[in-house]
């Protein structure tokens, strides 16, 4: 892992250098074992910083419209954007990543022209959730990534663990391993001939299959612990709204308390607002300080968004996001209808 | 008052004890395998995965600020009907008992117990919060060891801290059990009632020496640390306002509210009006200074409108205008905010940073 964070300080200074870029998106060595953090190159002095492991769970594609808007000349928001062409950010994506690039380019959030991607062929990120779980919650002290395991060290223990058995959910089971633009591509260790740990859908499908009031009993008991601190939400790429609608008080449409109702209706219309948008870059279940496994929500979307639309988010510039065209043959029989209903509640 | 011992053995009588005349919380493995604040019942399974607690070092995922600061706190409820009688009269919600201890919280550790000091200062003349306080009684369990996102010494704390606390057990280095401590004049009353005789023993003298051993140790590493407060305050404050290294800071900063959430010693709150048909509630609810409306004008204008500008209000808050108003820091050094931050920005380095500026 060592070497591959080597050649993407080579790149990264290699742009910086040549003035390709005005500022390039990667990651810096974390404080604690298991932890990296978003940083910002903008000389080539700063690319010494880089590193790049299994540990990286930040989407990065979160920070680039603000990095982008930082480099630009202020104005006023009405006053049009400057001739001429603007400076570039360079920013790694792994395949999801890249995704979220396209859907930002789709949605006009930025200029495919000001990014150069320094493409990643990833083999998945850890959770360090279950790094914890696997050596019963004990004080870690230091963690060393191998090629297909990581070293892991506490205070009096040392133990060997697989990486396939602490790789996220979410990259358990990717299907899209490969960045779908790039400028640059480079491969991780370990992510030749990557396939998938579990079947695509298996998690979703454990859920569908339970009945209305199973169902209901474990979304209620999944996200009972929320704190509504919406690290979720922050960490998502694609939000990028200027007011969130839990921020909104003129309609209140959310109440601002952990009453469950409340907090129910966040994460339910968060998972909507993903729909056909969502890659499952798995940023949202990383970032939770209470380990809730929203994803699970915008997995069933995603699951539903390709058997009745045949489209999944970001995969080409040139098919927009399912719900943001539209043809006269698209199904509508997802609708909530009473024939539905009836048919559900037997 | 002369300290008493429990044997390992007994702990589980005395929380059946102190469960049945109060509600009764200690942290407990929940379904996602962290430790948090629960109720002690019928249901609870005394096992050595519970008590396995008072020898760890792990720290509950939430500090003790949700009992005392709740989130909502329903401050007064009115009727919103305006043909009825009392339409629009605010009712104050305020405890019926409110000298009347019943809750109790059975293991503090007291990097969370002493945020309480700390949050007595801003909320001196809060009705809602200093009921909480006198009906909330705290059990503690010192320390011996420390995680290494721990940094109590350096915010003034200690392992073995007793700020905040009625009771503290002091585990004992040969594990059969613990020296109990007390600490408030109301702990003497309840002496007996919560840790009944027969449960208990006197402590031996050597057990007493062991701790007093413990407590020199401790207090001398206290000494050996440099008083951030004072060093702080003598900070000028446009310098440490305008240092460079807040652009550094906040740039990985998604401005989510996990820090000031889990973080024993953020107390903002907004305060809001929910009404549901013809029946209204005011709530006291908790705010985070990364949130961007918490700034925000009626008239648009966001005095915060920048994300490092927040970030580095939640720091000097913390670090510069609390010590300056208040005396310490409002920091215990619990390292919630390191250990759950999702893009690890560590209050440690924001720390050495404050104290570098000229």
């Amino acid at each position: 892992m060592k070497a591959f964070s080597e050649r993407i300080k080579e790149e990264a200074k290699r742009l910086l250098e040549q003035k390709e870029v005005e500022a390039f998106i990667g990651f810096s060595k974390g404080s604690l074992p298991m932890t990296t953090r978003p940083f910002v190159a903008r000389t080539p002095e700063d690319t010494e910083k880089l590193v790049f492991n299994s540990f990286c769970v930040m989407n990065l594609a979160r920070y680039l419209p603000e990095v982008l808007k930082s480099l630009e000349p202020q104005r006023k928001p009405q006053d049009p954007l400057p001739k001429g062409p603007l400076p570039k950010v360079g920013i790694l994506a792994t395949g999801c990543w890249s995704r979220n690039i396209v859907v930002q380019i789709q949605e006009n959030q930025i200029d495919r022209d000001r990014v150069v991607i320094v493409g990643i062929k990833g083999a998945g990120m850890i959770d360090k959730r279950k790094v914890f779980a696997h050596v019963g919650e004990k004080e870690i002290s230091a963690v060393e990534e191998k090629e297909d395991k990581i070293i892991v060290k506490g205070p009096e223990y040392e133990v060997k663990i697989a990486k396939e058995d602490v790789l996220r959910d979410n990259c358990q089971v990717c299907v899209h391993f490969d960045p779908v633009i790039y400028d640059i591509l480079l491969e991780a260790p370990g992510a030749h001939e990557r396939e998938p740990k579990i079947e695509r859908f298996k998690q979703i499908e454990e859920i569908e299959a339970l009945s209305i009031n199973e169902r209901w009993a474990w979304f209620t008991k999944e996200i009972e612990n929320c704190i509504r601190c919406y690290a979720c939400r922050n960490a998502c790429p694609l939000c990028y709204c200027p007011t969130c609608f839990v921020d909104d008080s003129r309609p209140q449409w959310v109440g601002k308390s952990i009453d469950p109702t409340d907090t129910q209706i966040f994460h339910i219309l968060r998972a909507f607002h993903m729909a056909g948008r969502c890659t499952d870059c798995g940023a949202c279940e990383s970032a939770c300080p209470m380990g809730i496994k929203m994803r699970l929500l915008t997995k069933k979307i995603e699951k539903d968004c390709l058997n009745f639309f045949d489209t999944e988010a970001g995969l080409s510039i040139d098919v927009m996001p399912a719900l943001s065209t539209y043809k006269p043959d698209d199904p509508q029989d997802f609708f909530i209808t009473e024939k539905l209903f009836s048919k559900d509640s037997k | 008052m002369e300290p008493l011992k429990i044997d390992k053995e007994n702990l589980k009588d005395i929380l059946q004890v102190i469960s049945k005349d109060y509600k009764t919380f200690c942290p407990q493995k929940t379904d996602k395998g962290f430790r948090d604040w629960r109720i002690i019942n019928r249901d609870t399974e005394f096992d050595s995965e519970f008590f396995s607690y008072f020898d760890e070092v792990t720290l509950p995922k939430s500090s003790i600020k949700p009992f005392f600061f709740p989130q909502p706190e329903t401050l007064l409820t009115f009727n919103y009907d305006p043909k009825a009688e009392d339409a629009f009269l605010p009712k104050q919600c305020l405890d019926k008992e409110p000298d009347k201890i019943d809750t109790v919280l059975f293991g503090v550790r007291p990097c969370d117990a002493r945020s309480l000091i700390l949050n007595d200062m801003p909320f001196k003349d809060d009705p809602y919060y200093n009921i909480r306080r006198k009906k909330i009684f705290l059990i503690g369990i010192s320390c011996t060891k420390q995680s290494s996102t721990c940094f109590c010494l350096w915010t003034g704390g200690s392992p073995l801290g007793t700020d905040g606390l009625d009771i503290i057990l002091h585990p004992l280095d040969d594990e059969t059990g613990y020296v109990i401590e007390f600490i408030s004049k109301r702990s003497e009353e309840l002496k007996d009632t919560i840790f009944p005789e027969k449960f208990c023993s006197k402590a031996s003298q050597s057990e007493l020496d062991e701790i007093a051993a413990r407590k020199e140790k401790s207090k001398s590493a206290l000494k050996s640390m440099p008083n951030l407060a004072e060093q702080l305050k003598q900070k000028e404050l446009m310098a440490v306002y305008n240092a460079p290294f807040w652009q550094d800071v906040a740039m990985s900063c998604i401005n989510c509210g996990a820090c000031t959430f889990l973080c024993p010693t953020c107390y903002c709150f907004d305060i809001q009006d929910e009404v549901v048909k013809k029946r209204g509630r005011r709530i006291r609810y908790w705010d985070s200074c990364m949130f961007p409306l918490f700034t925000q004008h009626a008239s648009g204008h966001n005095p915060r409108g920048d994300k490092v500008k927040r970030v580095r209000n939640r720091f000097l808050h913390k670090f510069k205008y609390f010590p300056d108003r208040f005396g310490p820091v409002s920091c215990v050094g619990c390292g919630r905010c390191i250990k759950e931050c999702p893009v690890n920005i560590d209050i440690r380095e924001v720390i050495r940073n404050l104290l570098a500026v000229k």
